[in-house]
């Protein structure tokens, strides 16, 4: 518990205090800029249209995949969560090779017309607000498709009893039922766009954002208004957080996991065939900026330039890769790093869970915050906070001096997925009956035993997807890196962009299908683990 | 074989079903089943877990559509009419009231559906509230509401709509035994009341008996017979009629017309029998059934008893249930109203004179 409270809340306290280190000077300083104001708001619009963008796409998708039998209906379904398991900046340069100035797509729509310039440029809030719906309407996706297998099938049969047509039932009986995933899921794209950093970072042009506002103050040594900026955006964040907290207030019910409703088939040849063209066309999208990065992995370095498709191919790109100490150095780093926070999570995850569920004392609802906390914290914020607290020698620290050092990345990316392991594995012991640790004792187990062989088993589940989580997160991580990598300890994703501004488009579409391996790998890895256990 | 459906009764409001059949693939869930529930009755689709009542109730409602056969309500073809435009009132198992609804938006949905004014959805809604029994309920959470008076809400939720045919998924399944027991008496009052054609899924046989005008046996997708609880206690078709409803030994038997002869420990003897309406006069292979109520205990050397001794005895309220060894391996129960005799007792069984039921194979 003091190690949370040291990690999680005092960081943010020092940005907190150092927001007022000279009275209220910075906070003036940034009422009256109005890049400062023009970022908030652009944040927050950013925010909504990304919220509003994804229920766009992801309702209307996990319905027909959850109602529908259809021909292609499989094949949607394996790829509709596929942008997730892109880490945040590879689908930012994904989205770059095929729909920027110079893309695969821009290009084509280009030459097709007989267009003089390219027909778009991916630039500023719409090409954010594209790149966030691509990226973040898996979640809303995900949790309405969850909310309607557990959907109670005889309430719309009650309902149609009743005299209710289709309309009347979506909207009465159907939609009021998903309002909690719709509004979890909500919160999860606002909560994401809000901390966005790559797509921002990349495509804004002169747009600003407070993100990103945060980390130009931070490198123009203008700390004080960093701070401010810092606490604007988190309070925005936890603002947001208690928004839709209220929209939720009245609900008293949860959904019983009944289920039970077989798809419908459409019957109609004309809408049969519309819906597989439909199908094929969202499949394609969805898969687009996957097949592009690693196409690109194989393009040589500063030959494309005005041509549709990158005209030469070669392995030179992960030869270098692997045989350039310079180069496999971020691959080394990252791999340590994210294995140092996992490790960490997991412990101190496991244990904060099971003082949650199992043990009542006085800090409980205390310690239910500390581990809830950094989720509401955009990790911009989380990152400042770690450089503001840990770059002084001062006592309360503990005279640890970070910043600047291999483990400053590590304690960021820990903090980061404090709230994810721990919920996963609180999940799994709450499906434990509790009475089974009062049964262990009660045989005469001690509490080492106990804990090996009835709460650890219970916890794995939630403990092998926790981390398995918490290492792809923190293996591509980007957002927190961006404010407190140095040179010496920088990870993949600081390189991608590295690469990226040196236009060598090839090494950054290397390290970027190296980065979506190593997801794969770390989740095959975690998986047939799960499977040897079980 | 089933009963012979009762000829279409044209325009009086029946809900009939014939020759409905459902398959889900290779599976025939539903097999050529013919029923018709008059207005003001209460029929029972009674069948184990997997007979095809539910199915058949889901058919009846428009919830599924018959591979083959007929629904039809007063005269008029309805197979295919989805179960918004039916006008029936349905009672789930679960009772699917809407958890986000208050009980009396709950009800007054229907009407609501139906484009009622709400002054109007208001006023019928506390009417059915208070037919019900829980007139200050309306503004509770569903949540709140006990496992009875969440019946009753589903029960006024069905019956507010003034619905055309009533129909009932277990509707006292999840009630515990006591609030059973009275809820069986309430449910026949209120079903009685609305005066439409009720047709509701049991598999439990005490509560068909207790609310039911006629019952209608399912066997795997088959009817097996339709009747009255009495015809089908005491006059089964089949049996498998006789050893689904009521307790009873089935003895193999030799058909005489009037009585058929049954061997107990190498002595044959003859007993009066009844056999169910437009059976055959003689059956090849014919059993019998011999029912506790039929049955009584007499002294060990009565020359017309079959001998044997105690295993068990049950006191069920008024009556005591005897369980006794004959010879050959084989028991009966016997109800008795004297609990005189103890387990263990050597006693002889005789017919206590009403008939058995006669059964083919």
């Amino acid at each position: 518990m003091l190690l949370l409270l040291w990690t999680v809340v005092y960081p943010n306290v020092s940005v907190i205090v150092g927001s007022f280190e000279n009275g209220l000077e910075h906070w003036r300083e940034f009422a009256a800029s109005p890049a400062d104001r023009e970022a908030l708001r652009t944040s927050l619009v950013i925010s909504v249209a990304s919220v509003l963008a994804s229920l766009a796409i992801g309702v209307p998708l996990a319905f027909l995949l959850g109602r529908f039998e259809f021909p292609g209906r499989r094949l949607l379904r394996a790829v509709a969560t596929l942008p997730a398991a892109l880490p945040p900046l590879v689908g930012v340069i994904a989205f770059l090779f095929l729909y920027g100035e110079s893309g695969v797509v821009t290009r084509s729509v280009e030459r097709v017309l007989g267009m003089a310039e390219a027909p778009w440029r991916l630039r500023g809030v719409s090409a954010i607000v594209f790149v966030h719906a691509y990226t973040m309407y898996v979640y809303v996706f995900l949790f309405v498709s969850a909310g309607l297998e557990r959907f109670d099938a005889t309430l719309d049969e009650a309902a149609s009893g009743l005299g209710a047509n289709t309309w009347q039932r979506l909207r009465r009986v159907t939609l009021p039922l998903l309002m909690p995933a719709v509004a979890g899921s909500m919160l999860l794209v606002f909560m994401n766009s809000l901390g966005s950093f790559s797509a921002p970072y990349v495509f804004g042009g002169g747009l600003r954002v407070l993100s990103t506002q945060i980390l130009a103050s931070k490198i123009n040594g203008a700390m004080g208004l960093a701070y401010v900026e810092t606490t604007v955006l988190a309070l925005s964040a936890v603002a947001g957080l208690l928004l839709f907290r209220w929209i939720d207030r009245k609900r008293k019910y949860t959904l019983a996991a009944k289920g039970g409703r077989t798809r419908r088939a459409i019957k109609s040849k004309r809408a049969q065939v519309l819906t597989a063209i439909a199908a094929a066309l969202v499949v394609i999208t969805l898969v687009l900026p996957h097949l592009m990065v690693i196409l690109v992995s194989f393009a040589r370095d500063g030959v494309w330039t005005t041509q549709v498709l990158p005209p030469e191919y070669t392995l030179e790109n992960y030869r270098r890769l692997f045989s350039e100490p310079e180069l496999w150095r971020p691959i080394t780093n990252s791999v340590s790093m994210a294995l140092v926070a996992t490790a960490a999570n997991v412990v101190v995850c496991f244990l904060a869970a099971y003082l949650i569920v199992f043990r009542k004392f006085s800090g409980r609802r205390l310690l239910e915050l500390l581990v809830a906390l950094p989720w509401a914290i955009p990790a911009t914020a989380i990152a400042l906070g770690l450089a503001a607290t840990f770059n002084q020698n001062d006592l309360l620290t503990g005279r640890v001096l970070l910043v600047g050092t291999f483990w400053i990345l590590p304690l960021a990316y820990f903090i980061r997925d404090i709230p994810l392991v721990a919920s996963a594995v609180e999940g799994s012991l709450r499906q434990m009956d509790p009475s089974l640790e009062d049964a262990a004792r009660g045989l005469g187990a001690s509490w080492m035993l106990t804990m090996r062989r009835v709460i650890l088993p219970a916890a794995r589940p939630g403990l092998v997807a926790g981390a398995l989580l918490a290492a792809v997160t923190a293996v591509g991580e980007f957002v927190a890196s961006v404010v407190l990598y140095t040179h010496a300890n920088r990870p993949i994703s600081m390189e991608i962009l590295a690469q990226l501004r040196a236009l060598a488009f090839g090494t950054a579409a290397a390290y970027s299908v190296l980065l979506i391996f190593l997801v794969l790998l770390m989740t095959l890895a975690a998986r047939s683990f799960e499977e040897r256990l079980a | 074989m089933s009963a012979a459906p009762r000829a279409p009764s044209g325009n009086d409001g029946a809900l009939a079903l014939s020759g409905v059949t459902r398959r889900f693939g290779d599976y025939t869930a539903v097999d050529d089943i013919s029923f018709e529930v008059g207005r003001g009755e209460l029929l029972a689709l009674v069948g184990a877990s997997g007979s095809g009542k539910t199915t058949t109730l889901r058919i009846a409602a428009g919830y599924e559509v018959p591979d083959a056969g007929s629904v039809t309500l007063g005269g008029a073809d309805i197979t295919s009419v989805p179960p918004e435009r039916r006008g029936f009132g349905m009672v789930f198992q679960h009772y699917a009231l809407f958890p986000h609804m208050s009980v009396a938006h709950n009800i007054a949905f229907g009407l609501e559906a139906r484009g009622v004014n709400k002054t109007e959805r208001v006023e019928k809604a506390r009417e059915a509230l208070a037919a019900v029994g829980l007139k200050d309920a309306g503004d509770r959470a569903i949540q709140s509401l006990s496992g009875g008076e969440q019946q009753r809400v589903a029960l006024a939720r069905a019956m507010v709509i003034e619905p055309r045919a009533l129909l009932l998924d277990e509707p006292l399944s999840n009630l515990d035994p006591t609030l059973r027991q009275t809820m069986r008496d309430d449910l026949r009052a209120m079903l009685r009341r609305v005066g439409v054609p009720a047709l509701f899924v049991t598999h439990d046989q005490e509560d068909a008996f207790a609310i039911s005008d006629r019952i209608a046996l399912l066997r795997m997708g088959r009817l097996l017979q339709c009747g009255t609880p009495e015809e089908l206690y005491h006059r089964p078709v089949s049996r498998e009629v006789a050893s689904f409803i009521g307790r009873g030994t089935i003895l193999p038997a030799v058909d005489n017309g009037e009585t058929a002869s049954i061997t107990i420990g190498g002595r044959a003897t003859d007993v009066p029998v009844v056999r169910a309406d437009g059976a055959a006069p003689r059956l090849e292979h014919a059993y019998v059934v011999l029912r506790p109520d039929a049955l009584k205990l007499t002294n060990e050397d009565d020359p017309r008893g079959w001998r044997g001794s105690i295993l068990n005895r049950r006191f069920a309220g008024g009556t005591v249930m005897y369980r006794v060894q004959l010879a050959d391996g084989v028991t009966v129960e016997v109800e008795s109203s004297s609990g005189s005799a103890r387990e263990g007792d050597a006693v002889a069984v005789t017919s206590s004179g009403e008939r058995f039921p006669l059964v083919p194979r």
